[in-house]
């Protein structure tokens, strides 16, 4: 009875996203720099402008603002478009567009507007492309209401989440981390698979202590679980999968189980993702832990392009298992 | 409508050589060393020694070299992801420069730019960008910045074809016509984006240039393969901004002979026609530059031999320098980071 499944990279997972809902309704439309007869910087839209043609793949001049601007208008006017915005550094000058306009829309209309509108870009370092092309800036659009934000770790989840995210009827954005195109897993073989917003997923269970993960660091933490469970600490991997809206359930009764928390992500640790995820887990899990809740996150530096600088910058699971064992100090020594 | 706009060209009068002798030398030396720059970094990324993304300036030379000639070492210039061509011009020194496309320490921003970030304030070069009009308000600031110290420097902005469809040059170009600042808008149009035609994305008439008129500014279509028309234009437009007179216009027309970054493919096999990047090769800036210094008697054969063989030994000298220097140590991450 079980779906069969596919083996796809992650860049294969956004082509058949955004292919199959395009082939599902004709007003999602998609546009960005490079994307249409170039097939994106990344090569993940190639084969898009051949099947849908120039009217529904459409390249765009280098005009952030203005090509944001064009997405929400069109989302509120009848059309589903699918906005890329190719680092997601770049998303800054697109920023009032999506804050301002998009992200208050229906809430200021009293429910009259709706901007169905799909952003999707990337995050990451670690092929040294400096401090204007390596950021993971989530944590900044996953602070304001009105916007939904999803940060898939892998193909499948990627797949389902971009559909459910061109399905939506809200400004939602995809935070794509560049490193993982090439990454492979299976994906359900079925055209109608669709992931919920707000449904963590445990990527791997564990009893001794919950890794609460975004996108890259998922594979991070399950790489430390792996170090971890030699030394007989049995690490369970939460991924929300969307910071907004956020899964604490699945959270918390992980933390239930374990009684210890470390939150892991790839963005600036100060005023981030980890900082609200923790807190979090102190507040509504304080009386499940037995000790504090640990962040890791990059370096508060802005991403340095050395070969000698950068490595050290972003979070490793060297780093994680290290703070994993802190929290056990009193046990083992 | 604005009146159509006439190309600036020497061209047709390529038997002269209407500048003096040491600035032709100059001029010529600049844009070999920019050359063969690039040429070396191709090599060194295709080894791997370098990692990041490398823009080559191939076949631009003469635009940011016929520009920076005209400037006096205390003027400022932004660049752009494409911006090796404009430091070596500006008078970047190359063996910093490589340093820092490794990484290393000894390298102008001590390895924590790259090839998309390097500066040196001592010369007034605020820096190459990462991001596409990302120099735009910086270079009209600090043109406002000169004009209120009164110290006479003016300021030049490099920036694509592509870049001229952000807003940003739209608020810069009002913002520097309606002040008077000494800014050069200096469009280097070499006909494509990343992989996108200029032409399929951007709203003119013919030239990007035109869009000058909208900001009460003078615009200039030069051939910017042509050192001397570029130099010529350029002179007359630090001139005028020196005076008090305000902005300008520049578009270069010019081609760059490689891909968008070193490693992205074969551009006549995708975006672009053989047949279109051949009559661009015809009309590279370097030779036609030589032959005019030797109809004009400045050099022979000889010279121009012993002049590139006296280049390319800088080059690698610049290669071996970054190559011996050492990365940054680990503990310089959280240096800069406030000043
Ligand atoms: C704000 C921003 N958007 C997009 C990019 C990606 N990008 C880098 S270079 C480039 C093309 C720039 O074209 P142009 O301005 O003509 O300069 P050229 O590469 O031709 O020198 C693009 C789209 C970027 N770096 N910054
Ligand atoms: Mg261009």
């Amino acid at each position: 009875m079980s779906t069969p499944e596919r083996v796809i990279t992650y860049g294969e997972a956004v082509r058949e996203a955004i292919a199959e809902e395009m082939r599902r309704d004709e007003t999602v439309f998609f546009m960005g720099e490079d994307v249409a007869a170039a097939g994106g910087v990344f090569k993940v839209t190639v084969g898009l402008l051949d099947e849908f043609g120039e009217d529904r793949v459409r390249d765009t001049p280098i005009s952030e603002a203005g090509i944001m601007g064009a997405g929400v208008g069109a989302a509120l006017t009848g059309m589903r478009p699918i906005v890329e915005i190719m680092f997601g550094d770049f998303i800054t000058i697109a920023m009032d567009q999506i804050v301002n306009q998009a992200a208050k829309m229906c809430y200021m209309t009293g429910g009259q507007a709706m901007v169905p509108l799909t952003i999707r870009t990337t995050i990451g370092a670690g092929r040294s492309s400096a401090a204007q092309h390596s950021q993971s800036l989530q944590a900044w659009l996953s602070h304001i209401p009105g916007v939904k934000v999803a940060i898939p770790s892998t193909p499948a989840d990627l797949k389902g989440l971009l559909k459910t995210s061109i399905r939506d009827d809200n400004p939602t954005v995809i935070y794509e981390d560049k490193m993982m195109y090439g990454l492979k897993g299976p994906v359900p073989d079925d055209d109608d698979y669709t992931i919920p917003f707000g449904v963590a997923d445990i990527k791997r269970e564990g009893s001794d202590v919950t890794l609460v993960a975004t996108s890259s660091m998922v594979h991070t933490a399950l790489k430390a679980a792996d170090m971890l469970d030699k030394e007989g600490i049995g690490a369970e991997v939460v991924d929300p999968r969307t910071l907004s809206p956020l899964d604490m359930d699945t959270i918390i009764r992980s933390v239930e189980k374990t009684s210890r928390a470390v939150v892991v992500d790839e963005a600036y640790q100060s005023y981030g993702v980890t900082g609200e995820l923790a807190s979090r887990i102190a507040d509504e899990a304080f009386d499940y832990l037995d000790a504090p809740v640990k962040r890791v996150g990059a370096m508060d530096v802005p991403v340095p392009f050395s070969p000698g600088l950068e490595p050290q910058t972003i979070p490793d699971e060297a780093k994680l298992v290290r703070t994993v064992q802190g929290l056990f100090h009193d046990v083992t020594v | 409508m604005s009146e159509s706009l006439e190309l600036i060209t020497t061209s047709s009068d390529e038997g002269t050589l209407p500048l003096p002798e040491p600035l032709c030398r100059e001029i010529y030396d600049k844009m070999l060393t920019i050359r063969r720059f690039e040429e070396a970094v191709l090599e060194i990324y295709t080894q791997g020694l370098m990692r990041g993304l490398a823009h080559l300036y191939i076949g631009q030379e003469a635009s940011a070299v016929g520009i920076c000639s005209a400037l006096n070492d205390d003027d400022y210039l932004t660049s752009t992801h494409r911006g090796h061509g404009h430091l070596i011009a500006k008078g970047g020194k190359v063996d910093r420069m490589m340093a820092e496309m490794m990484g290393k320490v000894d390298g102008y921003n001590r390895g924590k730019g790259g090839t998309m970030h390097i500066a040196d304030m001592s010369l007034g070069i605020l820096g190459a960008n990462g991001i596409v009009g990302g120099g735009m308000g910086m270079a009209t600031g600090a043109a406002l910045s000169g004009k209120m110290r009164g110290s006479g420097q003016v300021a030049v902005c490099f920036f694509g074809d592509g870049a001229i469809n952000q807003g940003a040059f739209l608020e810069s170009a009002n913002l520097a016509s309606v002040w008077s600042l000494p800014v050069l808008f200096v469009c280097e149009n070499n006909h494509y984006g990343e992989y996108t035609a200029a032409s399929d994305v951007t709203a003119v008439r013919e030239h990007v240039a035109e869009r000058a008129a909208g900001f009460n500014m003078p615009a200039m279509v030069v051939d910017g393969n042509d050192a001397v028309a570029v130099h010529q234009t350029a002179v007359e437009m630090v001139e005028r901004a020196r005076a008090g007179e305000g902005p300008c216009l520049i578009e270069n027309k010019t081609y760059r002979y490689r891909g968008h970054h070193v490693g992205d493919g074969d551009p006549e096999k995708t975006y672009r026609t053989q047949e279109e990047t051949d009559t661009w090769l015809a009309k590279d800036p370097i030779p036609r530059f030589a032959r005019r210094m030797l109809k004009a008697g400045m050099v022979d054969e000889t010279e121009l031999e012993s002049i590139d063989a006296d280049i390319t030994k800088r080059v690698e000298d610049a290669v071996t320098f970054a190559n011996e220097s050492p990365y940054p140590t680990a503990d310089e991450v959280t240096d800069h980071v406030y000043a």
